[in-house]
Parts: C-alpha cells; structure tokens; sequence
C-alpha cells in the first residue's frame, strides 16, 4: 500500500534548492515591461486620460487606456463554463475601464522597455474624473438611494436567496421559548499567496501565448478568449510551479489584459507582475459577510425556530459573486437542524476591493457567525458547549437533499472526543471558571462544516492522461494542478496505487499547458484528491486492463490470469513474474509487426459531493490591560477520509490554522471612510499573522473512509481554515465574560470591548 | 528595479563629507532598508545616493577611557544585540533593536540609519531617550555632539547639517552606572511589527533597594518624534519603593505624552497603553535592579505583553520607520513591502 504513507513531496527538492522555476523565472529578460495606471477614486467616470508627458518618457513603447480597449464585457470568475445563459458568470468587466468602481480600478496601461520608465509613465499619466458617490458598507449600499454600481443591479443587490422551512412566524410562538439574538461581522481579508500574480504574454503563429500564475488554466484559457474576442483555440496558457493562490487565482486576474497588450505591440513578449500592493487591491479579497441570526430554544436547548440574514459585500464587481455567500447559508440548516428557518442571503456590490473565491469559500464567515452564536446560546442557558453541540448537531444519517451528501460516521463525536483529550477540555473549562485579575485564561471550541466539489451546482469533469515509457514508468497528465498543496504527490501514490507500479515510476507532468494538458476544471473547491482521485482510478484501472490485453500477445496467459504488481507482469494464480512493465513496454513500441506506444486517456465525470467535518480547540490567554490575547494551544480534527498520505495533510492543517488565526485575531483591510481608499494593502500594516503569534499547532484525524470516493478521500484543502475564530472567540468569551461579535478580535476592538465591559 | 540616478560611493568618513558637499541633494543611504523602500514607493524616485555601507570604521562597539559606550552608527541591529558590552551595559538597548523588523532586517539595518529616519517608533530611539544618549556628528568642521532628543527636530527631520553624517551614538558612562532598564514594545503581532507605542525605562535604586534614586522614561509614538516623561521623572526621583508606586508612575506619565489619533490606533487606546506600558517596564527594570514588587503574583507583571521581548526567543521582531511618516502626512499609503526600518536617510530631510 502505497495510499496512507507520508512519502516526502516530489517537488520539494526542486523547491527548496530553488531549481523550480516560477512564472518570473520563466520570462525572458527582455520581455516589456506593462504598469497599470489605477484609480485615485472610489467611484468616478473618466472623462479624459491625458498621456502626452508619459509617452516622452524614454523606454515607453506603448500607453493603452481605457478608452482604447474592446467594449464588450467578460466574467472572471473561475467557474466550469456553462452552455446554459441563466446559470453563466456575471460578465460585467472591461480590460480597462472607464467608470471606476473601487479606489484602484484600472484605467490605463503602461508598456515600456523596463519597469522604471513603466512606473515613471504611469506617475505622469492624468487622469480627469467626473466623481461620483460611493458607498462601502454592504447594507447602506442596499437602501434606496445608496450609490448604484451596475445598472443592471437595483440597490446594488446582485444576488438574493433564501430558505424557508417550516413555519417560523407560528413556531416563535410557542410559550416560553428564549431568544437569542446576536449580530456577528467578519472582516475583508486577502489571501496573501507568497508568489503575487504575474503573467506574460506573446504572440507566436497567429495565437496569443500566455504564461501565468494561475490555479486553473483551462478556464483560464476561456476567458481570455473572451475576453478579447477570439476563438478559444487562438488562446494557450501554460501554468508552472505556483507559488500559493488560497483562491485568489482562482479567477482571471491580469491575464486577460496582459493578453491584449501584446496584440497591442505586434505580438512581443509583455510582461506584467502586481507588486504587493496590487495583490491586496486589484486582485481578490475574501467576502466580509455580516449575519443577523436569531435562534428561539427552549430552556434545555432544543432548536425551536432560526433565522438567519447574511449580507455578503461583494465589492465592486461580480467574480465569484452569490454562490460564496450561498454556500455559508445553506450550511446553516445542515449544521444543527431546525424544524421552522427562515434564511436570506444578499450578496451586494460596494465600492470595496472585489471579492471572489478564497479558502473556504464563505465557510470562514459563517462558521464564525453560527459557532459564536451557538456558544451564546450555551451561555446563557448555562450548558457546556461540547454536551450542548453532541445533542444539537447534525446526526448520523442525516441526507441533504439538494446535494444528497450523507453524514455516513459518527464523526462529531469522535471529533470532539480527539480534540477534548488533547487540549483536557473539562478539568480547563472548570478551572477557568470565573476568573478575576488582570491575565485570564480561556477555552473554547467549535464544530465546522464542509463538502468537497461543486457537484451538483456546476460541473465536475476530470480528464487524466497516462503515457507509458519504454521502462514502465509513466507520465501522469491532469488539468488539476500542484499549487504548492501537494497535490502532484497524492496524484502519484493514487496512481502508483492503482496500476501496480512503484511511486518512482509515477512522473507527475507538474506544469499545465492548454495545448498539451487533457481537461479540467483543476485546484479548487477542496476538490483535488475527490474528483482527480476518481479520474486518476477511472483511467489507471482502464490502463491496467488494456495493458494486461497486450500483455497477452507476449505471455500467452489470459488477461484475468495476470495482474501489475510493483511493476511487473504477474500470474495471479502462482504469483510468477511473466515480465516486467518495462520489457513489456518497450517490446510493444517497438513491436516490428504491431507497434503502440502505451497510453490511456479518460474523461470522469462526479455526480456526487461529500461532507467534511472537523474540529477546532483553542485554549487563550488574555492580557486585559495590553488588550492582547496569545493563543496557548490549538488543535484542528479533521474526518478527511481516508489520507492519502498523512504528512501532507498534517502540513495542510497547519497552513489552514495559520490563515484563520490571523483571521481571528488581526487581519482585516482597513478602508478611509473619507476616499474609500484602502489604508493598509501592504505587509506591513496588514497584520497577517506570523509564526511568533503561532503556538504549537497541532493537527488531528479521524478517518472514516468516504463510501463514494475512490480512495476514500473527502475535502481538506480548505477545511482547516474555517474553526479556529470561533473557537478563539468562545475562549476569550470564557476567559473575560465579554462576548466579541465580530473579527478580528484585534487590539482595537479589545480596547473598545474591555472598556465598554468595564474591565479596564 | 530602483529608479536611482546616481550612487557615490563613500570610501572614508572624510570622503563622505566631501561627497555631501559635492551632491547635498544626494540620499545618505546604509542598510537601505528604508531608503530602498521609499524608492521603490515612488517618494525617492530618481534620488542620487551616497552610500556609506562600506565604511567599516562606523561598525562596532567600544568603550572609550571614560566609560563612554560607542557604538558605531553602521552597527546592525542583530550586532549590538549580541555585543558583549551592550549586554553587560545597557542590555535593554540589545533587547529593544531585537525587535525591530525580523531577522534579515536586524542583519541590514543600522543604529544610525534608524535614528536618522526621524522617526518615532524606532525601536532604538524611545530606549536611546531612557538612555541620555549623544548623538556623534562628523561635518567639514568636524565633530558635533548633540543630546538625542536636541537630534530630533520634528517628525522625520533630524539635526543634520550640510555635509555631516552621523557616525556614532555615545552613551556616556554617568548615563548607564547603576541603572537597568526594560523595553515594551506593543504591536498588532509579535513579529514583523513597528511599535503601536513603545516604553522604556530605566531605574536606579538606591543600595538598599528601598529607594527608587533616579527614572528615566522614553517612549515611541506618544508624539511626533520619541520623548521622554520629564515632569513624571522629575515626581519619582528619589522616592520611596513601595506596592503602589508603578501604577502611580503609570498614571503620571499621562501628562508626559501626546500620542496621535489615527487609523492604526486611537489616541484613548495609545494613552490606556501608555499608563499599562509604564507601569509594567519600571516594575520589570526595578525587578532587574534587584527588586520584585509583586513576587509572582498573578495577575500582575508583565507575564505576557504584546510585542514585549520576554518569552520570545531570539527571532522576535519588530518593525520601525513609518508611525513618523504617517506624523508627517497621511499620505503613507502604499507603503512598503513589508520590510521597513533603518536606513540613513538624512540627505533631503536633513537641515
């Protein structure tokens, strides 16, 4: 069994001795140079772009502005296309536009010889404005009157949904019942990929080549095609080593503009990187999601009624747009079910940065929203958290509907049980108990929800390639792609798994080329080892059998009398080696009578999800007078399914408690409420958690094997971002008696809160 | 990719003085951890440099006959963080540069070039006020001492005149006998951070450890540039030690300090910060001077401080430079990488 084990990563030596080349590494020096002139206003209507002192600079080849670009409008989002119009991306960009819908929107193009007399052209750029109101907060922007970003969406609302279940205006009725009442915000956050997004382009034989840092090239592909109007086959785009993308490019991002600038320059190599600056402004930002959530119990807990209201800023423009904030809602009524909900969703544009897809994809939100809340509920009924949670959280059984994904196992007690014993959740909450002085301790919980895919609202499609060499190794080809999660490494032990030979003979063709790669919709959605897994056995099982058909011609044996194991050809029923993969490979191509180069190719198409479930227990401790609080111990539990290999997975819950700590405790974009500028896009004054603000982090699994998964496998890529705030939250609720509504729970709100509590 | 017209390189402190009179626009430049980023930002683009990095003179730690402590203004941070003398001496001083930035800031920035750039959140500066210490200047006349809080002028304008550089900073020795000093610096995280605020302060008691003889206390970003708490000084000198005497120092101070109001912290959270601040370092210095008010009981002290060196390790960090810019003018979006801190960066700003 080569499944479960934690054989190190296949890229890792090329990565840490630098030998894997990045996009950037890639280019060639001589490429141009593109900047992008952005916008000194949140919300305007350019009425000239002068560029007469910007073309004298020298080394400035070409200025393109936004009146100069196709006037038909694309989508970005990194959905699976779809033929059917109600269900395709709201295609609401320009390359560059000329109505400004965020402080930073992009109005011109710079190429030039090098990056210093590209950014000396763009600081000499003028551009006139016609400004216009503008609006930041999701719930202003949907009254009456409020700024209108896009004239096909009245009160900026792009999206609405709900659920109605049951009657909750007749439940809430019901004599006795106690209200809980809470308000919970989550912050504008950014994903902070240690690699910024960087593209290059050129033409060669009538197609625009692109090269860029994406997680997702074949969508990728699409929209620049439609972007600029061209069939899509003109368009090739090559994806190498990436370094992180968390969702950010999970989206066209400058692809589609660089795209067009080199057809703009004869079809020379233009290159075109965003400092770090332009990741936190002009790339993508988590959804900040606020909830209204209203739950009637009564006096021993039981779910009576809930409502729940979720406003979604989407930000300027529509990318990802309602599905992030849909996701979070619909998980509501799965988590801890109720016989009378009433819930909406409104994702709303703002002029705020455009949010689109990032870990966890509307999870974080809401986790934080409803553990918080269901953790008040335990405070004020008087009940533990853990007992409270077994008793009202989804049972085993439990089918939803729409998706028809099963909670198969017992996982949330077996997750509570790991996480309780390590942290010594009961002896800790009672000595916690009513703390007084200035340093006080805390501990706190919280239980998540997630699935794995997008099956059933889009498609799922995998397509996966195998192509034998003459020594019986093999070249393992898919569209879903190593972002820097270890993908390529699971995919090779699947593989190695299912045909029968050795992890060494697995090549994982690293990089993706939509000329060369067969089909995908590739790195999101938690999807990789779920949906490629099922491919990756689809086409190996495929492989294994036509192999055995030839291998017939050679031993003479039948088919089901032979098996690959560990590379070789064996009789099943004595366990002889007939012969090796190898002399059977080269044997074939070189067959003088009947050559064939062995290959296998399958499309697998999911039509099935899969729930996964965790854990998070944090203990805190909290400084009341420095309104700090440092996080003691952590620890995630996941029900991942079966893991494919347990280091990996171990490292990927590590990243996840990382990102949601700073979630917790200090990440969140700051806007001038008097501009609408963003105040802090930069890593200095974004407070991304270090690994100093980092206890130990410890990382947990049950594994129930997932009964519709090819290898047993279910989500945990995104996972491990979604418990920790709220569990940090429940902890600092302990610890102090204040009970924070929203996140970052950074010094400022400590202050505010510790001072209002009267506890400084 | 810098946008620099022109870098002189220096080859003696002499040559550097005739290169600031030849070029008296030009950017003194050392580390470049400040210089560089305000380049790349847009704010020095096109500057003339000159460069004073390879004058290894200015590199190092001595002390002079007297029992003055120099330390040459080149010295980096993670340098004087592990000097023999400064830890002998003035360890507080190690201490408070070990937070600046992160390791590889610590390794390229310099004393001197963070206490150049003017500003007041330099981890070095607050604990250089406690310090009492002089400013060494080498210009076509020759050498100029001047006090370090004469040094700063304004936010971000320091005393340096036409065709000097700063080539030390002294600490005389009636500044450092008998006194222990501790540094807190609080940031949003407790690594890669420029001071929110920063305290230190030093202590002298008396032999019998039952008098406080003397207290000097400075802070960062309690004004436009670092300041010390003179009328707070002046009240607790030569005062009896007892149990209430850091949260009476804590309180004092308030009349002390003039921190701002701004998107990265309100003026009443700066001043809450400064008290607690206070508070918590005099008890930690009295506590190294010989003298534990509290014992280990819980709840006070200084157990945990956000950004505070202790329980930390060595890879403890710190940022500096920009709550100065941000006293100069708001204007500091877009700031930087991330990395900031220390660089000299007199050139334009200096008069």
């Amino acid at each position: 069994m080569i499944i479960g084990k934690s054989i190190p990563r296949i890229d890792a030596y090329d990565k840490v001795t630098g030998r894997a080349k990045y996009t950037d590494d890639l280019c060639d020096k001589n490429a141009l140079v593109a900047k992008i002139k952005h916008a000194d206003a949140a919300h305007a209507v350019v009425k000239a772009v002068d560029v007469t002192e910007a073309q004298k600079i020298p080394g400035v080849v070409k200025i393109v502005t936004c009146f100069d670009v196709p006037r038909h409008t694309f989508p970005t989002a990194g959905h699976p296309w779809s033929t059917d119009p109600a269900h395709q991306d709201v295609a609401d960009r320009n390359l560059l536009t000329d109505h400004v819908r965020y402080y930073g929107d992009d109005v011109a193009a710079v190429i030039a010889e090098d990056e210093v007399a590209a950014s000396q052209a763009v600081r000499a750029i003028k551009v006139e404005y016609e400004e216009l109101p503008f609006v930041l907060d999701v719930q202003e922007a949907m009254k009456d009157g409020a700024p209108q970003l896009h004239e096909k969406f009245p009160n900026n609302i792009l999206s609405h949904t709900q659920i109605r279940k049951g009657n909750y205006e007749e439940a809430i009725k019901e004599p006795g019942l106690i209200k809980i009442e809470g308000w919970y915000d989550t912050p504008t956050v950014q994903h902070c990929h240690i690699e910024n997004a960087v593209c290059y382009a050129w033409e060669e034989g009538g197609r625009i080549h692109v090269t860029a840092s994406t997680q997702i090239p074949h969508i990728t592909r699409r929209i620049i095609a439609q972007a600029l109007g061209v069939d899509w086959g003109k368009v090739r785009l090559v994806k190498p080593f990436v370094g992180g993308g968390f969702g950010d490019k999970q989206d066209a991002l400058y692809e589609p503009l660089c795209a067009f600038l080199t057809t703009q320059v004869g079809g020379r190599l233009v290159k075109l990187e965003c400092s770090r600056e332009e990741t936190f402004i002009n790339c993508r930002v988590r959804h900040a999601i606020r909830y209204h959530l209203i739950s009637w119990v009564r006096s021993d807990g039981t779910l009576v009624a809930r409502k729940a209201d979720c406003y979604s800023n989407q930000g300027a423009y529509a990318s990802h747009g309602h599905g992030v904030c849909a996701k979070g809602m619909n998980s509501i009524p799965q988590m801890y079910p109720c016989p009378n909900m009433e819930c909406d969703s409104w994702t709303v544009f703002t002029n705020r940065q455009v949010a689109g897809a990032m870990r966890g994809y509307g999870m974080p939100q809401v986790t934080f929203a409803l553990e918080s809340h269901t953790d008040d509920i335990c405070r004020k009924l008087g009940l533990d958290p853990v007992a409270y949670r077994r008793r009202t959280v989804m049972p085993v059984g439990f089918v939803d509907e729409f998706s028809k994904n099963e909670l198969y196992s017992d996982t949330f007690n077996q997750v509570m049980d790991k996480g309780a014993e390590y942290i010594d959740f009961e002896r800790k909450r009672k000595e916690y108990e009513n703390q007084t002085g200035d340093i006080r301790r805390g501990i706190g919980m919280s239980l998540f929800w997630y699935n794995t895919a997008v099956w059933p609202i889009s498609l799922e499609s995998v397509s996966c390639r195998m192509v034998m060499n003459q020594d019986g190794s093999v070249q393992l080809q898919l569209a879903e792609t190593e972002i820097g999660q270890g993908a390529d490494t699971a995919f090779a032990q699947m593989t190695a798994e299912t045909l029968g030979i050795p992890f060494e003979k697995v090549h994982v063709v690293t990089s993706q080329d939509t000329d060369v790669t067969p089909f995908g919709t590739s790195a999101y959605a938690s999807r990789q080892t779920y949906a490629a897994g099922m491919a990756i056995r689809d086409c190996a099982e495929a492989f294994k059998k036509h192999i055995l058909e030839v291998a017939y011609t050679y031993t003479r044996m039948q088919p089901y009398l032979m098996d690959i194991v560990d590379g070789n050809i064996i009789r099943t029923t004595d366990g002889r080696v007939l012969m090796t993969l190898a002399e059977l490979a080269a044997t074939k191509l070189y067959d003088l009578q009947n050559s064939e180069h062995l290959t296998m190719q399958k499309t697998t198409q999911l039509k099935s999800n899969a729930y996964s479930f965790g854990c998070c227990f944090a203990e805190v401790e909290v400084d009341i007078p420095m309104c700090s609080v440092k996080v003691l111990d952590i620890i995630n539990v996941h029900d991942a399914g079966t893991l494919i290999n347990p280091a990996l997975a171990e490292a990927q819950v590590h990243g996840g408690m990382s990102m949601a700590i700073g979630y917790a405790l200090s990440e969140k974009m700051l806007y001038d409420e008097k501009t609408g500028r963003l105040l802090n896009g930069n890593l200095l004054d974004y407070k991304l958690s270090t690994t100093m603000d980092h206890p130990h982090l410890e990382a947990q699994f049950v594994e129930n094997p997932e009964p519709t998964s090819a290898y047993g496998t279910k989500s945990l890529g995104e996972p491990p971002a979604l418990p920790a705030a709220p569990a940090i939250r429940n902890a600092i609720l302990q610890a102090t008696g204040v009970a924070f509504d929203e996140v970052p729970m950074r010094p400022h709100l400590l202050y505010r809160k510790f001072a209002e509590a009267g506890l400084l | 990719m810098y946008d620099i017209s022109a870098i002189y390189e220096a080859s003696s402190v002499e040559n550097a003085v005739k290169l600031r009179q030849e070029h008296p626009d030009a950017v003194i430049i050392a580390g470049g951890s400040d210089v560089l980023i305000k380049i790349r930002e847009g704010k020095l683009s096109g500057a003339e440099l000159i460069s004073i990095y390879g004058l290894s003179d200015l590199r190092g730690v001595t002390m002079g006959e007297d029992g003055t402590i120099r330390i040459g203004s080149l010295t980096s941070f993670s340098h004087i963080t592990k000097d023999p003398l400064i830890r002998e001496h003035i360890g507080v001083l190690g201490e408070a540069v070990d937070l600046v930035g992160g390791p590889q800031i610590r390794a390229i920035g310099t004393i001197g070039g963070n206490t150049c750039n003017g500003v007041t959140s330099a981890d070095s500066a607050s604990t250089l006020f406690a310090w009492d210490a002089v400013v060494e200047l080498t210009g076509p006349e020759g050498v100029r001492n001047v006090p370090i809080e004469e040094f700063y002028l304004s936010a971000g304008k320091v005393d340096i005149r036409e065709g000097e550089i700063q080539t030390a900073i002294l600490i005389p020795k009636e500044s450092w006998e008998g006194y222990k000093g501790h540094y807190i610096k609080y940031g949003m995280r407790r690594a890669m951070e420029i001071a929110t605020l920063g305290c230190s302060v030093n202590v002298r008691l008396s032999e019998d450890k039952k008098t406080l003889t003397s207290l000097r206390i400075g802070f960062g970003v309690a004004g436009p540039v670092p300041r010390r708490a003179r009328s707070t000084e002046q009240a607790f000198t030569n005062v009896p030690l007892t149990e209430d005497l850091p949260k009476e120092i804590g309180r004092a101070v308030l009349a002390d300090v003039n921190p701002r109001d701004s998107w990265r912290a309100p003026k009443d959270m700066r001043l809450h910060l400064c008290s607690v601040m206070a508070e918590r370092a005099f008890i930690e210095a009295a506590r190294l001077s010989g003298t534990d008010l509290y014992g280990k009981a819980e709840g006070r002290g200084s157990s945990f401080m956000c950004g505070s060196r202790e329980g930390q390790g060595d890879t403890e960090a710190g940022h500096q430079t920009s709550e100065a810019a941000e006293h100069q003018t708001d204007s500091r979006e877009n700031s930087g990488t991330g990395s900031t801190p220390a660089a000299c960066e007199a050139g334009g700003e200096a008069r």
